[in-house]
């Protein structure tokens, strides 16, 4: 009887009335509904990373296992991490296209850190769809995406290619002059 | 077509379940009784393979669950465990694995016989529908299997595959991560794709169980489209059809034997022997051959979200297709101009298909360069592509439309028996 009308003019047969039995079907429906929305969280959250997964969040790194115009890839969080001591001439480079036409526009002084700048530290997973680029591949003398073909330059930035964004700079702070923590 | 029944219990036995389950009835009426039209021919027997395939995959894959570990720790050990050590375990997965391609070979035909006959016309839309949302299930149990051995290829695909769902503006790196279940694809990601793959078949199998009702209320189509009219335009489904799929299904069982044992790894990648490296990705990543046409098209589009969407839009154009097609006539075999156009389609899905295996930049003819557009010479598989994955959408929202209303079509006989019974007539 959820089509009665409140405040209906007929009289309602054996003598109830029509708009405390619709606040009853109308209070049991939302306690329901509230009830079922409730208990579905729970079941779609369980599929968000656990606590432990969550809590391996930072490493660190000694940087002189690398020499220069060295690249050593790391996994951090379950993923590839490049650390790629820079030669002169790729950090030239790199500077050097800083106004250059690009996808996602950035200098390469904001890509590292200042006084730091042969140390590049970037996500090794293709913005794209997440392969992992080979460096040396490519025009731009950076690594080059071997799934769709995505070109990065010296900086890690996105020059040609399907991949939206430049390779990821990760949260990291230099704790001494070569040690790192990364996230 | 679900007529009046005329089953009659013979036994008494019989006649006691029939009071209370009328479970043989429904059998006798469905696949005993059940009047199909006289003029199927073999296109019309990929129903009866699909349900051979399904069943082949169920079994054998409820055997390997028995023997698989599903941890990123052990599940590759575990595979080559099977194929080693277990007890004709090589003959199950091989029969396994290959069992999802020859499912998807007969899927294609089902839906390209459905395609050329217009067996998605009214009334058999639902009937369509089901079959799309059965293909889809198909396409999430297929990827997650492929997962499940933990080779390069299956982390690498499940990376790019997980992926495709970060292009979302906003959700999308929340999506990816709850897919994940962690900030990479890792053990997780294996446990719930396990999970899954076991749950996707019985899936399967209740919307292949809602696919034959719907099938039975309005009818199995035919190569004329011309829906029956009396009892001389059909015949009893046993012994015509039975038999008739019977010797099909043998056909199609010696093509899956021939896979399984002579050459068991040629639909795979040697790539997938190796075990899953997420530091290392293969130098040429394709996914499984089924679903290359999909893959050229996500690769022919250079931006991230429009690729996705124009790949999930390919997959979207056919559930769209029976209010899409606007002739009349259902079968092609009276619709000339529209032939033409299936055939370029038909073609158009293997040139795909052989771009979605090609790297992108490689030239379509060897040693030649022409000009660059759009980043890409001319002469490359991602232009082909482009032009192939043009064509795939105009067929649907350009062709199917419009030729609806503007071809001259031949003329449709009157009912299924009388063009063979008015040859006849010529011949005596």
């Amino acid at each position: 009887m959820a089509d009665t009308a409140v405040g209906a003019t007929t009289e309602p047969e054996h003598g109830g009335d029509p708009s405390r039995r619709d606040f009853i079907h109308i209070a049991a429906v939302a306690a329901a509904a509230g009830g079922g929305a409730a208990l579905v969280w729970p079941f779609i959250d369980q599929m968000n990373p656990s606590a432990d997964t969550r809590a391996l969040a930072s490493t660190e790194f000694d940087l002189t296992k690398v020499a220069e115009g060295q690249q050593v890839t790391i996994k951090w969080r379950g993923k590839p991490l490049f650390v790629r001591n820079r030669t002169k001439a790729e950090i030239a480079k790199a500077v050097a296209d800083d106004s250059a036409a690009m996808k996602d526009p950035a200098t390469d002084a904001s890509r590292v850190k200042p006084g730091k700048d042969n140390w590049l530290i970037v996500g090794g997973n293709c913005t794209h769809l997440g392969c992992v680029p080979t460096f040396g591949g490519g025009e731009y003398g950076g690594w080059f995406c071997p799934c769709h073909g995505s070109v990065y330059d010296t900086s890690g930035r996105i020059r040609k290619g399907p991949a939206p964004t430049n390779l990821v700079v990760p949260d990291y702070a230099f704790l001494t002059d070569t040690k790192v923590k990364i996230g | 077509m679900s007529g009046h029944s005329t089953y009659q219990p013979k036994t008494g036995i019989e006649r006691w379940l029939d009071a209370r389950l009328p479970i043989v009835r429904l059998g006798y009426d469905s696949f005993v009784d059940y009047p199909t039209p006289r003029n199927l021919n073999y296109w019309w027997t990929f129903g009866g393979i699909l349900s051979l395939c399904l069943a082949s995959q169920l079994i054998t894959g409820i055997i390997l669950v028995m023997h698989y570990n599903p941890s990123a720790q052990g599940a590759f050990a575990s595979v080559e465990h099977i194929m080693r050590d277990v007890n004709y375990g090589w003959l199950i997965r091989y029969m396994h694995a290959n069992g999802a391609s020859m499912f998807f070979i007969a899927v294609y035909i089902h839906m390209l016989r459905g395609l050329y006959y217009g067996s998605y016309k009214a009334p058999r839309e639902v009937l369509w529908l089901l079959g799309c949302v059965i293909y889809l299930l198909m396409m999430a149990t297929a990827f997650m299997g492929y997962v499940l051995p933990w080779g390069q290829m299956s982390f690498h695909g499940a990376v790019v595959i997980t992926n495709l769902f970060g292009a979302l503006p906003l959700v999308g790196e929340s999506i990816t991560t709850w897919l994940w279940g962690g900030f990479a694809v890792d053990n997780p990601t294996l446990n719930r794709f396990f999970s899954l793959h076991y749950l996707l078949p019985f899936m399967i199998a209740g919307v292949v169980i809602l696919h034959i009702w719907a099938l039975h209320v309005v009818g199995q189509n035919n190569p004329t489209g011309v829906d029956p009219k009396s009892k001389a335009d059909t015949v009893p489904f046993t012994p015509y059809a039975t038999v008739k799929d019977g010797f099909a299904m043998s056909v199609f069982l010696i093509l899956f034997a021939f896979f399984v044992f002579y050459m068991p790894n040629a639909l795979g990648h040697a790539d997938n022997y190796v075990e899953a490296n997420p530091l290392v990705t293969p130098s040429h990543i394709v996914p499984e051959w089924y679903f290359l046409p999909f893959y050229a098209i996500l690769r022919a589009v250079p931006d991230k979200l429009m690729g996705v969407l124009a790949m999930f839009g390919a997959i979207a154009c056919l559930f769209a297709l029976p209010w899409l097609d606007t002739s009349k006539v259902r079968s092609m075999r009276y619709r000339p101009t529209a032939k033409i156009y299936f055939v370029f389609f038909l073609v158009v899905c293997i040139i795909l298909g052989f771009c979605g295996a090609k790297l992108p930049d490689d030239p379509v003819i060897p040693h030649l360069t022409t000009f660059q557009l759009m980043g890409s010479d001319l002469n490359s598989f991602v232009w082909l592509s482009r032009v192939a994955s043009l064509y795939y959408f105009a067929f649907f929202l350009v062709v199917l439309p419009v030729l609806g209303l503007v071809e001259k079509t031949l003329p449709v006989p009157d009912s299924i028996a009388s063009p063979a019974l008015s040859a006849d007539a010529k011949k005596g």
